[in-house]
Order: C-alpha cells, then structure tokens, then sequence
C-alpha cells in the first residue's frame, strides 16, 4: 500500500466535519425525543423518558398523525408504482429518437427546476377553478409526479447509456419479438435500477411538502402534518415523530436494499454461460 | 423503410405518451393558469376574470419587490458557492482518495442517511443547536471561545444560510461525483509525468473535466434555494423574506392574483438562469 498524502488527511478531516454537520440535527432530535415528561423543545435534558412516544399514540396529544401516516404511504406507493412505470416507457421512447424527443426532454428539465410551490400553487387553482376539487390522490399526486418523473427519467438515461444494445440484437437475432425483447431481455437486465427509481419515487414523495401544500385538500399527508404541528406543538413529541419516521424509513431503505441484493445474486445465478459447451 | 421511419416516431409518441400527458397536465396547464390568473384581479374575498395589469403594477412598484428580490438571489448565490466549495471537496474526497467501491458506497450512503428525516423536523432541531442556551453557544462558553452567548446564530441570514447548505450540499456532491468517477485515471498520471504539481493537475485537469458535474449541481442548488419558502421562513424567524415566502403570504391571505404575478416574476428569473447554466452543458450527454 502506497503513503497517502497529506491532502488526503486533511481531505478525511473536512469529510468527518461535514458528516458531523449532516448529522448534528438528526442526533439532536434523537437525544430530544427521549427528553423526560417536565421538559421542553429544548436542551437541557429534565431526566430520560419513553413519555412522549407514548404521547404520539394518545389522539389528543398530537390530532392525525396515523391518518396521514398511512395518506403518506398510500400516496408513496401510488407515485412509485407510477414514476416505474411512466419512466421505463419513457426511457425506451427516448431511445427511438423520435420527433420531437428534444423538446420532450425541454419540459422535464422545466419540471425539475420550476420552483415546487409554482406547481403547487397552478395544480392548486386549476382543480379549485375547474370544480374538481383538491385532493391528495387526484391533484396532489399529479404534481408529486411532475417532481419525481425528472428523476426517474434521468436514472434511466444514466440506466440506458450503459446499456448494451448488443443483447436486443442478439434476442432478435434468435426470433424474438419485441415484447418478449423487452421482457425477458431489457427488464431482467436493467431490474437493479429500477429499484434505485422506485425508492426515489417513494421517498421524493413521502417527504414531499410544497407541491401537497395547496394540491392536498382537507386531508392532510404527514409532511403537512407535522407542518401543521410546529406552530401549535410545542411539546418533545415532534422529536419523537422525527424519531420514529427515521427510523421507519431506515426500514423502507433497508427493504430496498434486500431486495437489490435479491436481484443482483438472482442475475448471477441467471448469469452468463459463455465459455461452458454445450 | 419509410414505414418503418413512421412507425419509430409512433411508437416512440406512444411510449411517451404517458410523460407527456403529466406533463401536460400538472405542469403546462397550471403555468399557463398562473400566467393568466397573474393578469386578474382580486377583492377580499374573490378573484375577477380581468385582463389588467394591477397585479404587476403594485408588484413592481412596491420597494419591497426589490429588496426581497435582491434577498432571494443573495441567498442563492452564498448557497450556491459554500455548496459548491463544500460539494466539491467531498466528492474529490470520495472519487479520487477512496479507494475500493465498498468504501465509497459506505460513506456515501452515510451521508445521506440524514435527508431519511422529515425536511421539516430537521429544521426545527436547528432551534435546540444553535439558540441562545443551545449545544453550540453552550460549548463555545465552555472552552472560553465566547463570553456571551451569540445571538446571530439563530434567526438571522446565518441561519437561513446553514440550513441551505445542510439541505442541499448533497445535490452538488451526487453529480460530481458521478462525473469526477468518470475521468480516466491515467490523465492523472500523465499530468503528474509531465512535471504537474497537485494543485496543477487540480485546476488544469480536474476542474475542467468535472465542469459538467459542477454544472447539473448549480442548477439544482439554484433552483431549489430560489424556490424555497420554508427554510427562510422557519430559520429566519419569520424576520426575512424571499420570493417564495411572498408567494406564499399572498396565498394565505387568499390573494391569488399578486400571488400569481409574483410567481410570474420568480418563474422567469429561474428560467433564464438556468437557460444560461445550459448553455454551458449538455445534461444527456453527461448521464
């Protein structure tokens, strides 16, 4: 092994201090959520206590968290499935080249970068306006999609620019059709990424604020929730909210994780049999 | 063949469609009603059809406009240039002194370990760390750094600044990495050959080839901090504003038309920026 150079020593410092900064909030509201039953939104610490994740289960304490919760994941999973979907057909479109691709590929960009509370704001009016009524499943999902697709599309560019087109030729070749190209060739193959834009979709959308904040309705979703909660809670049991959908989503991370090493080890055994006889 | 030729173009519609028709729906449409609804006019209560330039001319009439103008593009520019600095050095960091792919996925997936947790409540706990008693003015008093604790940590364009930088260094980080792993690393050998220094090979070899990177992380740093409503609203105390917090006063208040006009303003001005940014770069081209 070679010497490491100074630059790298300072370069791991400056690393560690920027972890540090990343995580100092998420440690602080861990540290928080555990405060005792006397204490505030604050340091210091009354004594240690599990008081206000039993609060977060009592309906009084915090209003609809649970109804929300599950409007958040029901919502996700929607956006998810869609975003999938939406961006695999997309990507293969844009692989023809077909007229008019440029200015296709103009608007996505425009959807990444126009300001989320724009979106919010049109989708808002145009559903009030139009007598249709917001709604977090109908407006509210519409405009998470206009947030999410960009960047499922973009992992397929990235997916797809990597992509041998050699094993389509050779599927033709061997009298398949497009369908079954598609199918038991492209799928199989690019099936890892997709897990990458599932979890995007479901997370882009999960943690989504602005573009709900006037497409929701009524019926609000666990950001606006908890939006709601910081100008009327002023009790440790945000933080142990903040807590407790960390750690839901560190499972939501890790489910996706298993399931990609699922399909990796799945795509070795399935694997390449050159040089084996026949 | 020239069957075929159409039949490229309508399968590729085909596939499309599905893109397009959102796009077309929830994002199309409500800019356009924006744009219109920006050009009608409102009482307390209700809006009026109108073709009338009330909105802009109270928007633009108004010395507020200005200042919470120049705010939101100052806002976007420090953000822009710490995330920049700071995005860059982490992923030089992660590309070129870490060595095996498990490392880097370990320490990329650290770091965003963080964003796992509601924007919001992340936000929030910045209250606790940096307020009058919070962790950070109480450890500066305990290692005699300060006398009295630091009032502009919290509530002040400070504030509004770190939390931008904590949301969004992550977006600079991601996009140059993914270029700076595309270098070939014998360029850097040949440029270590030839005599070059590594401050040299830095500026001359590196910066040039992530430039794309470096792109694609501006715009997203840009357009988010342009954008935002909340941050500034919740770490400035409510005490300064930017475009966004405009927009969303008026909407609470029911006012749809000035709240239209002003994201008519905030539209246009993101716009050319980035058309601008993509005049520099090709963002298919770098994926």
């Amino acid at each position: 092994m070679e010497k490491r150079p100074l630059s790298f020593y300072v370069l791991s410092a400056i690393f560690a201090l920027f972890l540090l900064f990343l995580y100092g909030p998420t440690l602080t509201i861990g540290i928080l959520s555990f405060q005792g039953p006397q204490g505030g939104l604050t340091f210091p610490m009354r004594g240690v206590s599990l008081h206000w994740f039993d609060q977060l289960f009592q309906q009084q304490a915090v209003g609809d968290i649970w109804g929300s919760f599950r409007r958040s994941l029901v919502l996700g999973l929607m956006v998810m499935v869609t975003t999938v979907v939406v961006s695999i057909m997309a990507g293969l479109a844009f692989r023809k080249r077909f007229a008019g691709a440029g200015v296709l590929f103009q608007l996505v960009i425009a959807s990444l970068v126009i300001p989320s509370i724009l979106v919010s704001l049109g989708v808002g009016l145009m559903f009030s306006q139009g007598g249709l009524g917001v709604h977090w499943s109908t407006s509210g999902f519409g405009s998470q999609l206009t947030w999410t697709l960009p960047f499922g599309l973009l992992i397929m560019f990235a997916v797809f620019n990597r992509f041998d087109p050699a094993f389509e030729e050779a599927a033709r070749d061997q009298g398949a059709s497009a369908w079954q190209t598609l199918r038991h060739v492209v799928l199989p193959i690019i099936a890892p990424s997709l897990i990458g834009v599932a979890l995007f979709g479901f997370t882009l959308s999960y943690d989504e604020f602005a573009r709900t904040l006037l497409t929701a309705g009524s019926y609000n979703t666990l950001p606006l929730e908890i939006y709601g909660m910081t100008t009327n809670v002023t009790t440790p049991v945000i933080f142990a909210l903040g807590t407790l959908t960390t750690m839901f989503s560190f499972v939501i991370v890790a489910l996706f994780l298993g399931l990609l090493k699922l399909l990796q080890a799945r795509q070795t055994r399935a694997g390449s049999d050159a040089g084996k006889g026949v | 063949m020239n069957r075929n030729l159409t039949s490229r173009h309508l399968i590729g519609w085909l596939l499309a469609a599905p893109l397009a028709l959102v796009l077309l729906l929830f994002l199309i449409l409500p800019i356009c009603l924006i744009v219109v609804v920006s050009f009608w006019q409102s009482t307390a209560f209700s809006m009026i059809p109108a073709f009338s330039f009330e909105n802009y001319e109270f928007l633009f009439g108004s010395p507020v406009t200005y200042a919470v103008f120049f705010n939101t593009v100052k806002y976007a520019l420090i953000s822009w240039a710490v995330t920049l600095v700071l995005g860059f050095t982490v992923a030089y960091f992660l590309a070129f002194h870490v060595r095996s792919l498990t490392w880097q996925v370990v320490l990329f997936l650290l770091c965003t370990v963080p964003f796992w947790t509601s924007n919001i409540i992340r936000m929030i706990s910045w209250i606790p760390f940096l307020g009058r008693n919070g962790i950070a003015n109480s450890t500066l008093m305990s290692w005699g750094v300060i006398d009295a604790p630091l009032e502009w940590l919290l509530f002040s364009d400070f504030s509004v600044i770190l939390a931008f930088v904590h949301l969004y260094t992550l977006f600079m980080v991601v996009p140059i990495f993914n270029t700076m792993m595309r270098i070939d690393r014998s360029l850097l050998e040949a440029a270590n050959d030839a005599g070059a220094s590594g401050f040299q090979t830095l500026v001359n070899v590196v910066i040039p080839l992530t430039k794309s990177g470096i792109m694609i992380g501006s715009i997203f740093v840009i357009t988010l901090v342009m954008g935002d409503f909340i941050t500034v609203r919740f770490m400035s105390g409510s005490q300064s504003a930017n475009m966004g917090r405009l927009i969303s006063n008026d909407i609470a208040l029911l006012q749809y038309p000035s709240a239209a006009a002003t994201a008519v303003v905030l539209l246009a001005t993101v716009l050319l920026m980035i058309a601008a940014l993509l005049r520099i770069v090709d963002i298919r081209k770098e994926l």
